[in-house]
């Protein structure tokens, strides 16, 4: 029963540090601000939930510990961090840093146009 | 719905007084008798029966595991590929739902999907601005993936 739940522990903390290994690549070698919010806002928000997790089952399995504040912590987590990607996101479209070049489409732009003229 | 669970929670209270003993486990038999008899008197109530929209909050939270869940999955794979040959964009997404709490609920759904952010709510809050990280790729399965947020969310609501 231990060795089950020491690898779903060691299991859960390699996953987190790799998600947010990768999330840090991606910051790195995307190209622009809206893209690298991608990255860095959904997979270290999973990283993150996941190395929480395991440190709850941690002290809860090991040392019978049930410590709630880990839960509500992956929950303000949850509510917070795609606001925060909302809000760089916005404020850089606002004060007009510009989309990637190989860009497809923004609806937003022609609206801007459509409201200015 | 806040109104069915009060009465709820005071006929478990009064099921208490009258056993005249207050353990946890009057209160949960107390509960389950009230549930029985809100269950019986729905048609009195101006909302739906509250277990169905406890369900439907219960469904929209797996639905939101699941999604995040994936999202990271898409993430990694654009990420590590070996090749950046995304095409991102921003679309606009004409929304049904007029509530703030809700709008705030599909955005926060949608920034954790497969490769969208939530960029601008439009002043009128009838239309989402989302960047996508690959336009070709995923318009038409987003859109069909928005819809049935939308529609879990409707059912939580209504």
């Amino acid at each position: 029963m231990t060795e089950i739940s020491h690898s779903i522990i060691i299991l859960f903390i390699i996953i987190g540090a790799f998600l947010n290994l990768a999330a840090a690549y991606g910051v790195v070698r995307l190209p622009d601000v809206y893209t690298r919010n991608h990255a860095a806002s959904k997979a270290t928000t999973l990283g993150v939930v996941f190395l929480l997790l395991a440190t709850f089952l941690f002290f809860y399995i090991e040392m019978n510990l049930f410590q709630s504040r880990l839960i509500l912590t992956i929950v303000f987590i949850f509510l917070t961090s795609p606001v925060s990607g909302h809000l760089i996101n916005r404020a850089a479209y606002n004060s007009g840093v510009k989309l990637w070049d190989k860009s497809v489409r923004d609806d937003l732009d022609v609206t801007k146009k459509e409201a200015g003229t | 719905m806040a109104f069915q669970i009060l009465l709820n929670l005071c006929m478990a209270i009064i099921w208490m007084l009258f056993k005249n003993s207050y353990q946890p486990m009057d209160f949960f038999v107390g509960y389950m008798t009230g549930l029985i008899i809100i269950f019986i008197f729905r048609r009195f109530f101006d909302s739906r029966f509250y277990i169905y929209r406890i369900l439907a909050i219960v469904h929209l939270l797996l639905v939101f595991i699941r999604e995040v869940l994936l999202s990271n999955i898409a993430v990694l794979k654009i990420v590590l590929a070996p090749k950046l040959d995304m095409k991102p964009g921003i679309f606009a997404l004409p929304i049904g739902i007029t509530k703030d709490w809700e709008i705030y609920i599909l955005s926060c759904l949608i920034t954790l999907t497969p490769g969208t952010l939530v960029m601008k709510v439009s002043n009128d809050q009838k239309t989402l601005y989302i960047h996508a990280m690959d336009i070709p790729d995923i318009e038409e399965s987003i859109n069909g993936i928005k819809n049935g947020f939308e529609r879990l969310i409707r059912d939580v609501s209504r």
